[in-house]
């Protein structure tokens, strides 16, 4: 048995070693939220946070997390609260939706560590990140408005 | 059953689905009430129509027969039937429906999502069902008071005279013992939408960024397996023998059978079916298809476009028109095979049970999916339920001519009695086929003195769309697909002598309707063309289109809008270039200016202008979305996109192969959309086909350089 411990919570699994995390949230912890989209980390649509830095779950062995917290979606907030998720719904952001936890937990990380990302940032965080829908546009305003709601500004 | 095919009806008439069609809808097959929709429900649900369903706790469900695969159905459609219903929208719940007749197409049939026409389809459809309930629910609450109904109004959910009010849960009771009123209730005028015309948030988009939207491949049932399938490297390859020793002994594989597309591994969850299928040893019989390579097809094709084809068009008379052209050009425009590349991969989760089959899957082909089916497993089509789930994009590839990845998914579970989920990975579904068509295009075309064309022949060679589907009986005449020459042989364009031709092939390459359809290849080609000619000629691009377009207001002031927008004419700068596009397709026109600057090989789109006329843009920022959508999807495809062929194997199999667009390399997006009382027209794919001639033409402008093939990277290259 393997433990994890994800969204604050300690979990075992009974998973081979080399699985990949994505398919444990997936497969065995029923966290649907984090999206299969290409297995090699050249999409993003798997982006879950290790203690706060994002990371590609579909390449990551289950083996190789030990104790550090896992977020994923379910686990940024309960209710859609979280500046991203409230920037992303004020513009409308989605489309097929897909992509969008991905691109919602890149986002996440990147205002937590940067409070007022230039253009230029949003392209480093969000580069790995691919839509098919075409959202980038939306995408890169909400960006700059979940930090502008998380400094406080209304 | 929707499974009956009957083929388009012969009236292009619209039926209104709902109490107006009672006498004349028998002949359409349209019932009032599902079937499924018939199981038992609370006595104090009021549901009029197949469509809306009231509860008495004040929840109102529209139930949609499209698929949601990011271009707004979901909430445009549902706002159709709120604006009569007099229900804010964003109270709605929405329900994908079952597989039912009452969800068909109008005059074609069938339940299915594409060709850009829901919302043009169904607009009026949805908007009777959210009178009849309105309707239904004054009565009830006339009955109630005992006053008469011409004395009651609505407002939002709630039934007054003025000094009392019941709400539409409060009534839904009394209005379901109610009969339908007689002859259908009148709907509104445009100018008196409360809704629609106005922007109204996505009802999917709370569910989308929490994690909680349910795609097919989300689905999680009690005891069910995953299953991956080893298909044949080469299309049209056969399994000759396998060995699934080593494939049983991964842990967690609990079984590994043949089926007709290949050999599935079946195992408890996705990694152990993934790791069984690399144990997996298969012998693989090619077949005709390993001959197939990308420059043979080219230069075989190019050689194609150079003899007589079958004649489609032929107006005036070109080949002379031809010969008294004071400029001609002659020259081959080639476009590649282009997977969707869809985000979400491939999926379907099928239970085969003594009674009957139940299926998950994001589809966009609901009738023709349970029609083969029936046939895969040979049980009627009453016996079938399929559940609709969010897409994780379409583009087309969930339309499948073969209902592919549904009949192998059951191919897959048939047996097994459990349900058991079908999962492509990113190479399965890249490497599957059902590609656009690999595009061959000859023309030539000649000005006359003064730079206005006079003749233009097209002659495309490619493998005809349409010709594989369902649908071919009906719209394939005399050889002639109709989508093969969409958007050129109907062009806009005032050309009076104007002929074109075609060459069917037939590799054995599954190909499918990608994104708009024949319009993303012509598009491109007639876009470019006309911008050739308008060189040749000495001509602005802009100034020979408004010459071409006279008297089709609709294009001018589209065409205008970008033009004025984008700052056409003004200087940009040094390095930078504009080129323009503009194609009318699925009922909608659409210009876009490009904005481009080219460093060697490497391209850079700056800024794109869009002006569109929908019609009536039914929720105005999913309009905007669309565009945005339509440009990103025309532009990575325009820039990298193509499948090519050695010994038969797709080359590219993943996105470091088959890039597509990162956000670093996404443009800045005007969209502007154009006033209009015209029809409503489709907003989905219209976006697609401008993107890539206007770059081209941009790229032209900057350089001087004319790309004739796709992707520009791969022409720029060479």
């Amino acid at each position: 048995m393997i433990a994890l411990n994800v969204n604050g919570q300690t979990r075992e699994i009974d998973a081979d070693p080399d699985m990949p995390l994505l398919w444990a949230l997936r497969d065995l912890l029923k966290l649907t939220g984090t999206k299969y989209g290409c297995g090699a980390a050249l999409c993003g649509a798997c982006t879950v946070h290790l203690d706060g830095e994002p990371i590609r779950a579909c390449v990551t062995p289950v083996s190789s997390i030990g104790a550090a917290r896992i977020t994923t979606i379910e686990g940024l907030s309960g209710d859609a609260s979280h500046p991203v998720q409230r920037a992303w719904l004020e513009l409308d952001v989605v489309q097929c939706g897909y992509c969008q936890s991905g691109q919602i937990m890149a986002a996440a990380a990147l205002i937590e560590r940067n409070p007022d990302p230039s253009d230029a940032d949003i392209d480093a965080a969000m580069d790995g990140n691919l839509c098919r829908c075409g959202t980038y546009p939306r995408i890169r305003a909400a960006v700059k408005r979940a930090a502008a709601l998380k400094r406080g500004e209304v | 059953m929707a499974a009956e095919l009957q083929g388009p009806a012969t009236s292009r008439r619209h039926f209104l689905i709902g109490i107006g069609v009672i006498a004349a809808g028998t002949a359409a097959g349209i019932q009032l009430v599902p079937r499924i929709l018939r199981d038992p429900r609370p006595a104090a649900d009021f549901q009029p129509h197949a469509f809306v369903r009231i509860a008495s706790d004040e929840v109102v469900t529209v139930i949609i027969g499209k698929s949601e695969m990011g271009q707004g159905v979901y909430t445009g459609l549902p706002m159709a039937l709120a604006e009569e219903l007099d229900f804010d929208p964003k109270r709605l719940r929405v329900e994908f429906a079952p597989v039912d007749p009452a969800f068909n197409h109008p005059t074609l049939r069938m339940q299915f999502t594409g060709g850009s026409n829901s919302t043009l389809s169904t607009f009026d459809a949805l908007r009777a069902a959210g009178a009849l309930a309105r309707h239904m629910l004054i009565a009830a609450a006339a009955r109630q008071w005992g006053v008469e109904a011409s004395t009651l109004r609505t407002d939002d959910g709630v039934v007054t005279d003025g000094s009392r009010r019941a709400t539409y849960g409060s009534l839904a009771e009394l209005a379901s013992t109610l009969p339908a009123p007689s002859t259908p209730p009148p709907l509104k005028s445009r100018d008196r939408f409360r809704w629609i015309g106005r922007p109204q948030k996505r009802l999917d988009g709370l569910d989308k960024v929490t994690g909680r939207a349910r795609f097919g491949l989300d689905v999680d049932l009690p005891d069910m397996l995953t299953a991956v399938v080893a298909r044949p490297p080469v299309f049209g390859g056969r399994v000759a023998s396998f060995d699934a020793t080593a494939a049983l002994a991964v842990p967690g594989v609990v079984e590994v059978k043949q089926i007709p597309s290949g050999v599935a591994v079946i195992a408890r969850h996705t990694w152990a079916a993934l790791r069984g299928r690399e144990a997996l040893r298969v012998e693989w019989e090619a077949g005709p298809g390993a001959t197939l390579s990308t420059e043979t097809q080219r230069a075989e094709w190019r050689a194609l476009a150079r003899q007589p084809g079958l004649v489609a068009l032929n107006r005036g008379d070109a080949i002379a028109a031809l010969r008294r052209a004071a400029r001609t050009i002659d020259v081959e425009y080639e476009l590649p095979y282009l997977a969707h590349a869809c985000m979400e991969p491939l999926n379907c989760v099928a239970h085969v049970r003594d009674d009957g089959c139940e299926i998950w899957v994001g589809t966009q082909n609901q009738s023709q999916d349970v029609l083969f089916v029936t046939k895969a497993l040979g049980i009627d089509a009453a016996r079938i339920r399929l559940h609709t789930q969010f897409l994780g994009g379409g583009f087309g590839r969930r339309a499948s001519t073969a209902s592919d990845f549904t009949v192998e998914a059951v191919h897959v579970a048939n047996g097994v009695g459990k349900p058991v989920k079908t999962v492509w990975t990113r190479e399965d579904d890249m490497r599957g086929g059902y590609y656009r068509p690999f595009s061959l295009n000859r023309i030539r075309a000649g000005i006359d003195a003064m730079g206005l064309p006079i003749a233009y022949v097209h002659t495309a060679v490619s493998k005809p769309v349409l010709a594989q589907s369902i649908f071919a009986p009906f719209v394939v005449k005399d050889g002639i697909d109709p989508t093969t020459l969409e958007g050129s042989a109907n062009m806009p364009y005032a050309i009076e002598n104007l002929r074109a031709e075609v060459h069917n092939t037939g590799e054995p390459v599954p190909i499918l309707w990608w994104r708009s359809v024949g319009h993303s290849i012509n598009g491109f080609v007639t876009n470019s063309a006309l911008d050739e000619l308008a060189a040749v000629g000495g001509r602005d691009p802009v100034e020979l289109r408004r010459a071409l377009l006279a008297g089709k207001p609709r294009h001018l002031a589209v065409l205008d809008k970008a033009i004025a927008e984008s700052g056409w004419g003004q200087p940009l700068p040094a390095g930078r270039a504009r080129g323009i596009a503009l194609q009318e397709s699925f009922d909608s026109i659409v210009a876009q200016v490009a904005e481009v600057s080219v460093e060697g090989s490497a391209v850079r789109v700056h800024r794109v202008t869009c002006a569109v006329d929908c019609g009536l843009a039914v929720n105005p920022d999913q309009v905007v979305a669309q565009m945005q959508s339509g440009i990103l999807y025309g532009l990575s495809a325009a820039l990298y996109g193509e499948i090519t062929l050695e010994n038969g194997v797709p080359q590219q199999s993943n996105f470091d192969t088959y890039p597509i667009l990162r956000q670093s390399e996404a443009p800045a997006i005007d969209v502007h959309i154009v006033p209009s009382d015209g029809p409503i027209g489709g907003i989905g794919e219209p976006g697609t086909p401008p993107i890539a001639p206007a770059v081209c033409n941009a790229i032209f402008a900057a350089t001087g350089r004319r790309i004739r093939r796709l992707p520009i990277q791969a022409a720029l290259r060479t």
